[in-house]
């Protein structure tokens, strides 16, 4: 199926699911059981879990940055360092 | 936790500010982003081309050093204007009639337009007749705007110019709440004035200072017309600061991918940084209140 129609391309779209999925699945997650009062993690900010979800992807937007302007394409070894940039947030932060 | 139907009626009264937002900042801002992993012919065909203007932008030496050149800068103007703003509040008289005339005297750069500033400091530092060319003159210094060195002390001091007032305001509404009795105390004590400053009134600013800092760090990142009516970038390119690169890419040069990419990236910095203080400052207040 086409995209064109409202000048979209299949990557654009790819990255809005990517980020819907992610805020729903927060939702689902948090009426699920319930993260509570923001916690101290180890960089000294107090963070629930949305402010671990903003905080993963920004770091992740800089991490793609820097390995496109060090390394360049492709970008999975920046991937793998956004997954585990990310499983640090939500587990230290 | 509030009852359902009062969360309800918030999000109705939400929904103006929400769909101003959308229509204005949210829209373009995706436009921005979808330009800079497309490529165009003619500005109406785009072609995906993935992650190759941020490539490119991410080693292209002149948005490095514009980058560099636009941290260096605000790095200055706050260590310049920070300490003077608090310098300057701390001997501003607390009450009275000559209180009103200093608030008011401060508060004229701040109501001056961008491009008036920049002018008023381009005739000042013009050749021969400008102000400040002769008074550099009379102790022996060439005030050339070639000299890149002259060009970014004048960038400076017009910068403090403008904004350090801002500091000073802060500064002063903030000293003002600190509450007699702190004083007092520290006298009992016997407190050198070093002391009252460093142990009452300095932590007591801090979350003024906080505020200051960012809108004087975003908006010095920010620069764009008084830097350019004076200099244009130059002498070559050691005052083109992100702003005007961003500009000349993507409305000069009409380079929209690369604009795009350009904008992304400055989007990414201001975020990171406002988010830095914002999670400075909450907490605080939250724990002042």
């Amino acid at each position: 199926m086409g995209l064109s129609w409202m000048a979209w391309t299949w990557p654009t779209a790819a990255f809005f699911v990517f980020v819907v999925l992610a805020i729903s699945s927060m939702g689902l997650w948090e009426y699920r059981s319930p993260g509570g009062n923001p916690r101290r993690g180890v960089f000294g900010l107090d963070t629930t879990r949305g402010d671990r979800l903003f905080i993963s992807m920004l770091g992740s937007a800089f991490i793609f940055l820097a390995w496109l302007g060090l390394y360049g394409t492709p970008l999975w070894g920046g991937l793998a360092i956004a997954i585990v940039w990310f499983l640090f947030v939500f587990k230290k932060v | 936790m509030k009852p359902a139907r009062e969360n309800g009626r918030a999000f109705g009264f939400l929904t103006p500010a929400l769909l101003v937002m959308t229509l204005t900042g949210v829209t373009p801002m995706a436009i921005v982003a979808y330009y800079s992993v497309h490529d165009t012919f003619a500005g109406n065909s785009f072609i995906w081309i993935g992650a190759t203007w941020f490539r490119q932008v991410l080693t292209s030496p002149d948005f490095l050093g514009a980058l560099a050149r636009s941290f260096g800068f605000s790095a200055i103007v706050l260590l310049i204007q920070i300490p003077l703003g608090i310098f300057i509040a701390l001997r501003m008289p607390a009450k009275g009639f000559l209180a009103s005339l200093y608030i008011v005297l401060m508060a004229i750069p701040l109501l001056t337009p961008y491009i008036v500033v920049g002018y008023l400091w381009k005739v000042l530092s013009l050749p021969d007749i400008g102000l400040v060319t002769a008074a550099a003159g009379l102790t022996g210094l060439d005030w050339s705007m070639n000299n890149s060195i002259v060009v970014w002390a004048t960038l400076l001091m017009m910068d403090a110019w403008h904004w350090t007032s801002l500091i000073v305001l802060l500064c002063y509404a903030g000293l003002r709440a600190i509450p007699d009795d702190y004083y007092r105390a520290a006298r009992i004590d016997g407190a050198s004035g070093w002391a009252v400053f460093r142990f009452i009134q300095l932590p007591k600013l801090k979350l003024v200072l906080l505020i200051a800092i960012l809108l004087r760090f975003m908006d010095s990142l920010m620069i764009y017309t008084e830097a350019y009516v004076v200099s244009r970038g130059g002498p070559g390119v050691s005052t083109t600061f992100l702003s005007h690169e961003l500009v000349q890419t993507a409305t000069i040069q009409f380079d929209l991918g690369e604009g795009g990419a350009m904008s992304v990236i400055y989007f990414l910095i201001v975020l990171t940084v406002s988010w830095v203080f914002f999670s400075l400052i909450v907490p605080k207040e939250r724990g002042a209140a």
